[in-house]
Order: C-alpha cells, then sequence, then structure tokens
C-alpha cells in the first residue's frame, strides 16, 4: 500500500509517523515547508509527547518526486484544500483520497481532483516542534466513511482505517461518517471564534454564563443544519463543551491563537460551512452568520495600517 | 425652567469642554471638574475654544458642586459609564436646575432621576471635539445636538425650546424635538451596531461596514443587526427619524475620492483599545434589555452584546491581545 499526506504540519505529521513504522505502507509526505521535508528525509519523523514513534516517511515539496499512491490523506488547513490537492492531483491516477481536517466542505473540492474521496474526521492534535519534530498533544479516534457523491468502496476505506489502527491511530470505518464530522464542527464552530474574538480561554469563557448560553445557541444552529440533513450527531456537542471545560480549562482555541498571530483562520470551513448548509436546507443561521463575519472583520483588521 | 443665566459643565471632557467654552459667551459659565488640578487651570486660565469656533471664556470650576451655588441648567457631559457616579455628587446640589444628559445610548435619563427631581432634557449629540489639554479643546464636527424633554419627567417642550436657542445663539447646533425618540434611537440603532463590531473586529470605520458583496462581507451584518433594531423601534410605535444603514453607508463614504476609507474610531473600540470598560450597556445592551421588554427576538444584539462583556472580561483577566 504507498500512501500519500497531502499537507505534513503537525496533524499530517502524525499520520505519516505512525503508517511509516509499518513494512507494508510506503508512505511520503508532501509539504511546502522544505525545513520540515529536509529535516524528515535526513533523520525521519519523530513524534513525542502523548506518542512516541521514530519512523522514516518520504518527503518532497515537488509532487513530481511522489508515485502514484492508493490513498491519499489531506491535513492541511482548510484554507489551503484547493492548492494543495491541485498541485497533488497527479498522484492519484486511481487512488482515494481522505480528508482529516476541520469543518466541512473540504471532499467538495477535493472530489474535484481525483478519483474517489473518503470523509474523515480525527481528534488527535499536536504542534511542530522542530523540523522533523511534532509533539503530539492528544490522542483519540479517527472515523471515515464515504463521500457519497464519488465515494471510495468501503472495502478500500476498510483498508485504510485497518492500516492506521494496527500503526496505533485508532480508526474506524463507517458506514455514515457524517455524525462524528458535524459533532467536531459544530463544537469546533461554536467555540473557537468565541475564543479568537473576545481573548478568553476556553474555561474562562464557559464560566460566563452569557457567553456559555451564546455557545449553546450556536451548538443549536449547527444541530438543526445536521438533522435537517438527516444526520444523526454522535454525541452531544453541547455536552463536549462541557467536558472541554473540565479537561482544557486554559486551552486557547487554535483559531485564538491564530488571532494572536494574526493568521488566516479556518473560520469559512467551520461557521461558515454551518451557514451554507444551512442555506441549501432552508435553516436559519443567523448568529453563525454573525460570527463568521466579525472573524472576517477582525482578519480585515490585521490588513490596516493603525496609524 | 428660569431663564438661563448660568449653567454648570458635569465632565469637561471634548464634549462638555464645547458646552462650556461657547455657553460661557452668554451666560455664567460653571464647570464641575473630577480633578482639582483641572478645576484649579479652569479657574487661572479660563478656556480656549479653537478650531471651528475661536473664543475663550472664564469659568468658574470645583470638584465639590456646594462651591458652585446654584445654577439655571447642568448639562452631564461625562461617559455614561460616570454618569451613576455624577449623579451621585449632584444629589441636593442645584435646586433650581433643568440637567440634560448628552450620553450616548440609553437609561442615563433614569439614572439621573434617582438622585433628585431636576426636571430632565435628553439629548444625543452629533458635534466632536478633540481635547488639546485642560483648558483647550478644538471644536471639529459642527454637528447638531438633538434635545427632548424626557418623558419620565417634568421638563416641558418650551424649555427644551429655551436651552436649544440658548446653544444656537452660543455658535454651537441645537435642534429641539417635542418627542426625541425617533432621533435617539436612529443613532442608539447606528451605535449599537457599528460600535460594537469595531470593538469585537478591531476595525475603525472602514469601508467594509457597507460591503455587501460576498457571503461574510460584514455589511451583511450590520445591515441584518440594524434590520433587528428597526424592529425594537418599530414595535413601541417609534417611526425613525433617520435610516441607521443610509447613517452607516453615508458614514463610510466620506473621503475626497468618495471611495476613500473614512477610518473613524469609535469611542467603543478606543475603549477596548485602551482596556476601559465600555458603553455597551448603554448601546447594544439598551436594544437588548427593550427588546426582553417588548417580546421581540434580538439574537444578532445579544451575540454582540455578550461578545463585548467577555471582551472586557478578557483584560480585566490580564489576558494577552
Amino acid at each position: 500500500m504507498r500512501v500519500c499526506i497531502v499537507g505534513c504540519g503537525a496533524i499530517g505529521s502524525l499520520f505519516a509517523a505512525y503508517l511509516a513504522q509499518r513494512d507494508d505502507v510506503e508512505v511520503w509526505a508532501y509539504d511546502l515547508d522544505q525545513a520540515h521535508v529536509d529535516a524528515i528525509n535526513a533523520s525521519g519523523l519523530r513524534l513525542s509527547g502523548e506518542g512516541n514513534v521514530h519512523s522514516q516517511p518520504k518527503a518532497s515539496t515537488n509532487p513530481a518526486d511522489i508515485p502514484p499512491c492508493d490513498f491519499g490523506i489531506v491535513a492541511t488547513k482548510t484554507l489551503h484544500t484547493r492548492a494543495a490537492i491541485e498541485a497533488t492531483a497527479g498522484v492519484f491516477p486511481d487512488g482515494a483520497v481522505c480528508s482529516v481536517q476541520n469543518g466541512v466542505g473540504n471532499e467538495e473540492i477535493i472530489a474535484e481532483y481525483v478519483p474517489r474521496v473518503i470523509r474523515g474526521t480525527t481528534f488527535p492534535a499536536g504542534r511542530i516542534v522542530e523540523p522533523g519534530h511534532v509533539q503530539q498533544d492528544t490522542g483519540g479516534k479517527t472515523w471515515m466513511g464515504p463521500f457519497e457523491p464519488k465515494s471510495a468502496s468501503m472495502e478500500e476505506i476498510r483498508r485504510l482505517a485497518a492500516a492506521l489502527t494496527e500503526s496505533g491511530m485508532e480508526t474506524l470505518a463507517m458506514e455514515d461518517s457524517r455524525g462524528a464530522q458535524w459533532t467536531k464542527l459544530i463544537f469546533n464552530a461554536a467555540t473557537n471564534p468565541i475564543g479568537a474574538l473576545t481573548r478568553l480561554p476556553h474555561g474562562v469563557a464557559c464560566d460566563q454564563p452569557k457567553v456559555r448560553a451564546l455557545i449553546s445557541q450556536l451548538v443549536a444552529e449547527g444541530a438543526a443544519v445536521a438533522e435537517a440533513q438527516g444526520i444523526t450527531l454522535d454525541s452531544d456537542p453541547d455536552a463536549l463543551v462541557d467536558h472541554a471545560r473540565e479537561v482544557a480549562y486554559n486551552h486557547k482555541a487554535s483559531m485564538l491563537q491564530d488571532a494572536l498571530a494574526q493568521r488566516r483562520t479556518e473560520v469559512a470551513a467551520l461557521n461558515g460551512g454551518i451557514v451554507e448548509f444551512g442555506r441549501q436546507y432552508d435553516v436559519p443561521t443567523p448568529m453563525n452568520e454573525a460570527i463568521w463575519a466579525l472573524i472576517e472583520g477582525l482578519e480585515h483588521s490585521w490588513s490596516l495600517d493603525r496609524g | 425652567m428660569n431663564e438661563i443665566r448660568s449653567v454648570c459643565i458635569a465632565g469637561a471632557g471634548a464634549i462638555g469642554s464645547l458646552f462650556a467654552g461657547h455657553l460661557g459667551t452668554l451666560v455664567r459659565a460653571k464647570v464641575l471638574a473630577r480633578r482639582e488640578e483641572h478645576a484649579a487651570r479652569l479657574r487661572e486660565e479660563g478656556l480656549t475654544v479653537s478650531g471651528k469656533s475661536q473664543l475663550h471664556v472664564d469659568i468658574e470650576a470645583a470638584t465639590n458642586p456646594a462651591e458652585l451655588g446654584d445654577v439655571d441648567l447642568v448639562i452631564i457631559a461625562t461617559k455614561a459609564t460616570a454618569v451613576e457616579a455624577t449623579a451621585k455628587t449632584l444629589s441636593g446640589h442645584f435646586p433650581s436646575a433643568t440637567i440634560m444628559t448628552v450620553q450616548n445610548g440609553l437609561g442615563c435619563e433614569e439614572v439621573v432621576a434617582k438622585y433628585g427631581d431636576w426636571p430632565i432634557i435628553s439629548s444625543v449629540t452629533f458635534m466632536s471635539g478633540v481635547r488639546h489639554s485642560d483648558v483647550h479643546v478644538e471644536y471639529e464636527l459642527d454637528t447638531a445636538t438633538w434635545m427632548g424633554p424626557w418623558a419620565g419627567g417634568t421638563a416641558t417642550y418650551a424649555d427644551v425650546e429655551q436651552v436649544a436657542a440658548l446653544i444656537n445663539r452660543s455658535g454651537l447646533k441645537a435642534k429641539a424635538f417635542a418627542d426625541l425618540r425617533p432621533a435617539q434611537w436612529s443613532k442608539l440603532l447606528f451605535n449599537s451596531s457599528v460600535n460594537s463590531i469595531g470593538a469585537i473586529t478591531n476595525l475603525p470605520h472602514v469601508k467594509a461596514f457597507a460591503a455587501q458583496n460576498g457571503n461574510a462581507d460584514l455589511g451583511h451584518l450590520v445591515h441584518a443587526m440594524m434590520d433587528e433594531g428597526k424592529q425594537i423601534a418599530a414595535a413601541q410605535g417609534i417611526e425613525l427619524y433617520e435610516d441607521p444603514w443610509e447613517m452607516n453607508v453615508k458614514a463610510v463614504s466620506h473621503g475626497s475620492t468618495g471611495d476613500e476609507d473614512y477610518a473613524h474610531v469609535f469611542s467603543m473600540l478606543e475603549d477596548v483599545r485602551n482596556e476601559r470598560a465600555t458603553e455597551v450597556d448603554w448601546l447594544t445592551g439598551a436594544v437588548v434589555r427593550e427588546a426582553a421588554r417588548l417580546g421581540v427576538p434580538a439574537p444578532i444584539h445579544e451575540t454582540l452584546y455578550r461578545l463585548v462583556k467577555a471582551k472586557e472580561l478578557s483584560w480585566q483577566q490580564g489576558q494577552p491581545h
């Protein structure tokens, strides 16, 4: 089996490092970060923290170096989905490509470029410590299922999931993985931008009754959009919000980290995704719309000279 | 009310100083200051106005109202966040006075009325100034102050006309309304939307506030928020004096070419940047309270109100910005 990780940042590196431990899987990592690519080729990819892995995938910044692959795992930020899959489409002449990115809308873009698509959602998180070295902060499962309009076969999905599980990343192949995807989407869309806009860590935000109510209202809008599509959520995103308050009180949401660094955020795939699916299914989402516009406004403010 | 022979300005920031300087050319002008140093400089040097007006007047100033004697008109010109403390100071003083409030938003009149039975005039002002020092203010935007009798008190339209006439003679602009609410709500809905959105996005009043092309353009949010506010005004029978959306479009098309960003920094954004309490309770929060009272939904105002309150908490907690 030959697999190409498209986008080998923190998440992509987790997939690449675990999979590359196996003798029967040839792993390629495509990334634009030359220093990270060089470090991987020179001395392998190392995981620390939750994971303790040292393996040797092949890495390149040039898609032409990569032979045809059976599977792709796209792990870029949602902002770069189109550019990444456009660049690597030639690697998958007959491949099945899975998105493990945040939000919704990535599979639709990937499907424009490759023959078959898998809908994935992943919970593990980490950060790049230095080129070639990623700290895994949290473990957790990955879910994979068909992307119906242009799906891989269940047999293929099971094969990829089994390879991951056997390499140490627990992955479930499901007939319908939308429930997992939307549960994570709704949780992220209700909590991430609140942090970015208010600068409050998750637990502190949750301790403000009015902010907590706002989070619940955002969750309710997202849940209504999921329901209108016939999606059964895996678990109650509102309960996940409370759980995260317990286990990650001082956690600064990734979008808050983006805001502090003045980096573009993934809001279009999160709140924007809920708004756009809401429009398709005639479900009003005024609060997610407001949050989406506020984050875009915040990003716009970084381009202005404060004078 | 008495014929106005003396006024006291409580809170001499930019707006208060503009009132004190101009009215001081016609009647005895007093200033109730918060800082003794400010009062002393006003007593010694008087007050200078530059810009659209050029004048200099003597000022009687103190930090204790007992030292100022009675007056015919008190103008409270502090920020909304300081009205309660100011009204407390005024309590028991100025028995002959009519009091005029010039704060943004709703609710300051009710606060003042808790501390005395003065007749109360409501007003909203569109003029602006730049305060160069304790004794020098520059008159910048010479737009009018709109005023009307506060419905909860005993001020009459005739009182309002007398105050408006005096302000007009002094070189500032004023307009008396029998019912101020249509004008007050126009400005309220404008401010409750653009101020809170500016505070959350860190954006001054740039063109993006009127952009409605892309799905996530800010203009959609501003428009939707103002439409929501209009429903709340309509539910209490208020017909707006001006359309807040048009006020917004007009404000961002200022500039010589007509498409330049008019980067006015909202007062609420200035407060956020300086980590001061904002006036959100009197603006967006006031709309939320009115909506609840009337049973009209206001999800967007609620969202912005909660976000600004959470943002205030973030610097109280020392979170990085």
